[in-house]
């Protein structure tokens, strides 16, 4: 049989895949012929820049085809053998004993049967479930659509995502520029044509935009830091990790001690405040509670410390002298701040009072005029030219959710009678101990007030959860002190556990009964790149062209796993709810009801998506730039398409988000609702973490431990999945025939601990225990190690013992629980203190 | 004719990989008769990175140079096999016939680049094609170098004056080497910009060390050359020199008006963080 060429998307960008035979046998990055492809071009001192007319894939999903083979696929239904839903459960062997297959209808008698009981009995808050993120893209299919309408359908007890990698922007920066709609991280728009003609020096702090990319853009901006570099522009790095951009772009390297962030931020702002180098009027007309904020950096408040560099050298690491230095030449220079790959982001914010660093990015560039050509906020990731009044839904918007969106006539996201909540952060306490109490609504995006909404579990008038129903299943390596995770999956409290997947994940085998699912190259759907929708509006900016692809189904699934949607209609149709959940609709149907809800309907017909495949969005030949914030700083209103703005369009149009529309070094929102609130005060502070660099802590065990997002893997997802991944020897490294995660460590602390490159180590502290492989290298300090928080399996030499010694990399198992502080419900992986020693088995 | 190399802008490699796993979904599981059979999953890399770490401390570098088959014009990997066991196209590229090669290990060996790989399972020695399969297509790209993300690696007739390649080599002419051009097999697979040694340090006055200081003039001079490099501290106090070669001895000179200058000699048995030069007040 002749080659067939297929259209689908990654959440690293869109693909060809190539099909023979009813197998695929290539995955390219999407083929558009180059007269179809319409490039921008930016002109910056007498150049012009312009894109190449070909995408550029993030390095997984040139590896899409070896993840989709059945490496690690569920391919059957399978039970815990010494599950029985009438009789015995074992429930405390969950971690620990094995499976075999059953029927589907087996399966989904068991799971439909266990819905209905505890629904009889309790009502529907005794049903709980959760997605993990981003191991497939779609509208139909992904997380957002089906599994959230089943579920609110059963009036299940939702469990909220925690603003996870931009934890300090969400619950700190939007206390001082608003973009709560944003979650906390800033407009974006057009700042790439803005770094070209005005930008003099960009400072990257706690980001590494090389390996996070713009989270779904693949690496298109790769080529924009590319000319940045020829164009000579100087770039300073503050990171404890050499990053990949830093190699890259050959910047100077600051690494202050983890933790320490703030106190350099607050030092730069002293040394702007006693030398004059800040723009005064802009303060004065533009922001507010400046002297609140400059009697604390001063030292007339706060016990009279000043926050001099030799203060935050002692904390930092960095000497006074660097300091200084760069904060003269940052006021003397149009000066771009690159913290974190969306503008925000970044390490240093996910860490015990990472709300004062996000504030103190946002706070420093409002003393050098933020909005003003060349001063930005930005990642140097999103900001490209493109049509942004072409709407087309994304996943994580209302209307790109089958839940939620206007093209099904059952709204049944809106329409859940249960107001329980949990929350992904605390999750594992609540079960265990069958109450809890947390701040906020997770994803805070409406507004400033819903952070200070204080929620308790159980809700009168609810039951506890009883049964936990697992999508995805990531967790070990990616959430905090995961062996509190084991416990969880142990607890007789989950009466019953199933987990929907598409691969083996490192929660997966605690399930009672695992459902194979397929992914989106085995059916059909559609989306637009990295256009998540939602809380990043416009995401699209993050590439040089805007592709919205048909994703079609390139070969049947694998073995006997399923699509989303059909589980999730086999299961309604044994409980009598088939005809609510799907509205007579296939996933098919769905999927051209969301391309007819759209704006590209006027250009390109249903049928000729279908048969194409794809279809490109044109800029505008009269396209007008409106880069981010400059309406700020120009008194206008605001221009650019920042659709979530909620005073866009009305006569506040000229205000940011906060309660005085203006930035605020003190802040209002804090100051009305939490004044006494010293872990995140109404003036951002330095507060040492509780397992920092001198805590009591350190003197245990004395290395920091840093663990960003990876730069081979989307999180954990491509990482075991893809034994390709694991050849490249920067992500897994081969030793006995196992594939290790490597540790980076710097060589006077490997000496010291008698360790050299390729030893098999031991990461340990009182929460767990991890083997890793040696990396000895100069691209961490002394007394800092680094490894990527994204194992993506948990292997333990004594399966489902809390506890018990993890070969695979999960480092997760080290790290606190304790969030941000205790108003702020962020996850705190970089304050984590750990031993290193070399390992004998 | 056309004659097809591959251009390695050395500088431009961010290390993403993407090259090395493009490689791999061309050939691992797939035949392309009669020019190569599929690459293992695992263990072969026929385009591989190597990284480069230089420096300590805070001044240091990591680079990545893509490393494939250098399609020689003159290929060691000829001489060990049978006759047309490996063969060289009128194109240039070097292919290692999957039929002919079966068996001849030795020819793994032969390779000073390390740049061929054995097929256990196949018994047979394997290595980059240029993707000749997809340039007999009508393609004007290979894998590796569609996958780039900032044209690290490109692609084109070297003799075609106006390809980009050619183009390119001709632009950057004086940074543009062979790797190991020691082994005298004269790939034609070019590098621009292969990292060298560098030496950097700061500069500090000894009555002012709490200040970083910007304009102070270093020089370096290698001994056995009359060219001396110069250069200004940043506003960090920072210098360094690039493009070093190694094994030489350079005398380092570091002056500000009004201090005694410094002087120190190095031997570049590597890259070098010299560390803090103060300088004392007249």
């Amino acid at each position: 049989m002749a080659e067939q060429v297929f259209t689908n998307m990654t959440n690293g960008g869109p693909i060809s895949v190539y099909v023979k035979d009813g197998k695929i046998v290539r995955v390219r990055p999407l083929q558009v012929p180059e007269k179809e492809l319409k490039p921008w071009v930016i002109k910056a001192d007498g150049k012009t820049y312009s894109p190449p007319k070909t995408f550029r894939l993030a390095p997984p999903g040139h590896a899409e085809r070896n993840r989709f083979e059945p490496h690690n696929r569920i391919l059957y239904p399978l039970k815990r053998v010494d599950f029985d839903p009438n009789g015995e459960r074992n429930i405390q062997n969950r971690g620990k004993s094995g499976y075999e297959r059953i029927s589907w209808d087996e399966a989904l008698d068991i799971v439909s049967g266990e819905i209905k009981r505890l629904t009889d009995a309790y009502g529907g808050s005794a049903i709980t479930g959760m997605t993990s993120s981003h191991h497939n893209w779609g509208i139909v299919g992904y997380k957002m659509g089906p599994f959230s309408r089943f579920m609110n359908m059963l009036n299940y007890t939702p469990v909220l995502d925690n603003p996870d990698s931009w934890e300090g922007w969400h619950w700190g920066a939007t206390h001082t520029y608003g973009f709560q709609w944003r979650l906390g991280m800033p407009e974006q728009f057009d700042l790439l044509e803005d770094a070209l003609q005005n930008t003099e020096m960009i400072v990257f702090w706690s980001n590494d935009p090389d390996t996070t990319r713009g989270t779904y853009s693949g690496q298109e901006s790769a080529i924009w830091r590319v000319w940045l570099k020829e164009k000579g522009i100087k770039t300073v790095f503050i990171d404890p990790f050499f990053n990949y951009t830093a190699a890259a772009m050959d910047g100077t390297w600051l690494p202050p001690r983890p933790g320490s962030d703030t106190a350099l931020a607050m030092a730069i702002a002293y040394v702007w405040v006693t030398e004059g180098l800040y723009d005064k009027e802009y303060v004065a007309d533009k922001t507010i509670g400046f002297d609140e904020f400059k009697d604390y950096i001063l030292g007339i408040s706060d016990n009279g410390i000043a926050k001099t560099p030799e203060w935050a050298e002692e904390k930092s690491g960095i000497p006074a002298r660097k300091i200084i230095a760069l904060a003269r030449e940052w006021a003397s220079k149009r000066t771009c701040l690159s913290s974190g790959c969306r503008g925000g982001q970044g390490s240093a914010c996910r860490t015990a009072f990472g709300t004062e660093w996000a504030r103190m990015m946002v706070l420093l560039q409002a003393m050098q005029g933020l909005g003003k050509p060349g001063v930005s906020i930005w990642g140097t990731t999103m900001g490209a030219p493109a049509d942004s009044n072409t709407w087309f839904p994304g996943y994580a918007e209302p209307r790109g959710q089958m839940g939620k969106s206007g093209v099904a006539k059952h709204k049944l996201s809106l329409q859940n009678k249960t107001k329980q909540r949990l929350f992904r952060l605390t999750l594992p306490d609540a079960i265990l101990t069958g109450k809890e109490d947390f701040w906020g609504d997770g994803f805070c995006g409406q507004t400033l007030d819903q952070q200070f909404v204080h929620n308790l579990y159980p809700m009168e008038g609810h039951s506890t959860v009883k049964m936990f129903y697992r999508y995805g299943g990531s967790f070990m390596g990616t959430m905090s002190d995961t062996n509190k995770w084991v416990k969880m999956y142990q607890s007789p409290k989950l009466e019953f556990v199933v987990t929907q997947d598409c691969w083996y994940g490192s929660e997966t085998k605690f399930a009672d009964i695992i459902l194979p699912a397929c992914t989106n190259l085995e059916r059909n759907d559609l989306g637009e790149w990295a256009a998540c929708g939602g809380y990043t509006t416009n995401a699209h900016i993050g590439n040089n062209y805007r592709v919205i692809v048909r994703e079609q189904k390139c070969v049947e699934p694998l073995g006997e796993s399923k699509a989303d949607y059909e589980i999730l209609t086999l299961l309604a149709e044994r409980l009598g709810l088939k005809d609510l959940y799907t509205e007579g609709n296939t996933e098919d149907d769905w999927a051209r009801l969301f391309f007819e809800s759209s704006d590209i309907t006027k250009d390109i017909s249903w049928e000729e998506f279908n048969e194409k495949g794809y279809y490109i969005v044109p800029i505008p030949d009269d396209y007008k730039p409106t880069p981010a914030m400059r309406w700020y700083y120009e008194g206008r209103e605001c221009d650019t398409p920042d659709t979530g703005n909620s005073k866009r369009g009305t006569e506040k149009a000229k205000e940011l988000g906060t309660y005085s529309g203006k930035i605020e070094f003190a802040a209002e929102s804090l100051r009305q609702n939490m004044p006494d609130d010293m872990e995140r005060p109404i003036v951002p502070h330095f507060i040492p973490s509780w397992e920092g660099y001198k805590s009591e802590v350190h003197k245990k065990y004395p290395l920091q431990i840093i663990m960003p997002h990876p730069r081979f893997s989307f999180h954990t997802h491509y990482d075991t999945h893809t034994p390709w991944i694991n050849d490249i020897p920067l992500h897994r490294v081969e030793k006995d025939g196992y594939y290790w995660w490597p540790v980076r460590i710097n060589p006077e602390d490997a000496k010291a601990r008698n360790v050299v490159e390729g030893n098999i180590v031991e990461l340990y502290n009182d929460r767990g225990s991890v083997l890793c492989i040696a990396q000895v290298t100069e691209r961490v300090p002394v007394g800092v190690i680094h490894s990527y928080g994204c194992s993506s399996k948990y292997d333990p030499l004594v399966p489902g013992k809390p506890g018990a010694t993890d070969k695979a990399g999960c480092v997760n198992l080290l790290t606190s629980s304790k969030l941000v502080s205790k108003h702020a419900s962020g996850m705190t992986p970089n304050s984590c203190l750990c031993e290193l020693r070399k390992w004998e088995a | 004719m056309a004659r097809y190399g591959i251009a390695v802008d050395v500088e431009k490699c961010t290390g993403c990989h993407s090259c090395f796993l493009a490689c791999k979904d061309e050939h691992a599981g797939n035949d392309y008769p009669p020019i190569s059979v599929a690459q293992p999953d695992i263990g072969h890399k026929w385009l591989r990175l190597r990284e480069i770490e230089q420096g300590t401390g805070t001044k240091i570098k990591v680079d990545y140079i893509p490393i494939m088959c250098q399609h020689c014009e003159k290929p060691p990997c000829m001489a060990p096999g049978p006759e047309g066991a490996v063969y060289q196209r009128d194109d240039g590229i070097v292919i290692i016939d999957p039929q002919k090669a079966k068996g001849c290990k030795n020819i793994v060996n032969s390779c000073p680049y390390g740049a061929i790989f054995w097929n256990q399972e196949k018994e047979l020695p394997q290595k980059c094609t240029l993707c000749a399969q997809m340039i007999d297509n009508g393609e004007k790209t290979t894998r590796c170098v569609e996958s780039c993300p900032t044209g690290a690696l490109i692609f084109g007739d070297l003799d075609d004056p106006k390809s980009e390649i050619a183009k390119l080599l001709v632009a950057k002419a004086e940074q543009v080497e062979a790797f190991k051009p020691k082994f005298g097999t004269k790939p034609t697979v070019k590098y621009i910009g292969l990292p060298k040694l560098f030496i950097a340090g700061e500069v500090l006055l000894s009555d002012k060390p709490k200040d970083c200081i910007k304009g102070a003039k270093v020089t370096l001079k290698a001994d056995n050359q009359d060219k001396v490099m110069e250069t200004n501290t940043d506003f960090f106090g920072d210098f360094e020199f690039k493009g070093l070669d190694r094994n030489i001895d350079y005398t380092l000179i570091a002056e500000y008006e009004g201090y005694y200058p410094q002087e120190i000699t190095i031997r570049t048995y590597a890259s070098k963080n010299v560390g803090e030069l103060v300088l004392r007040a007249k």
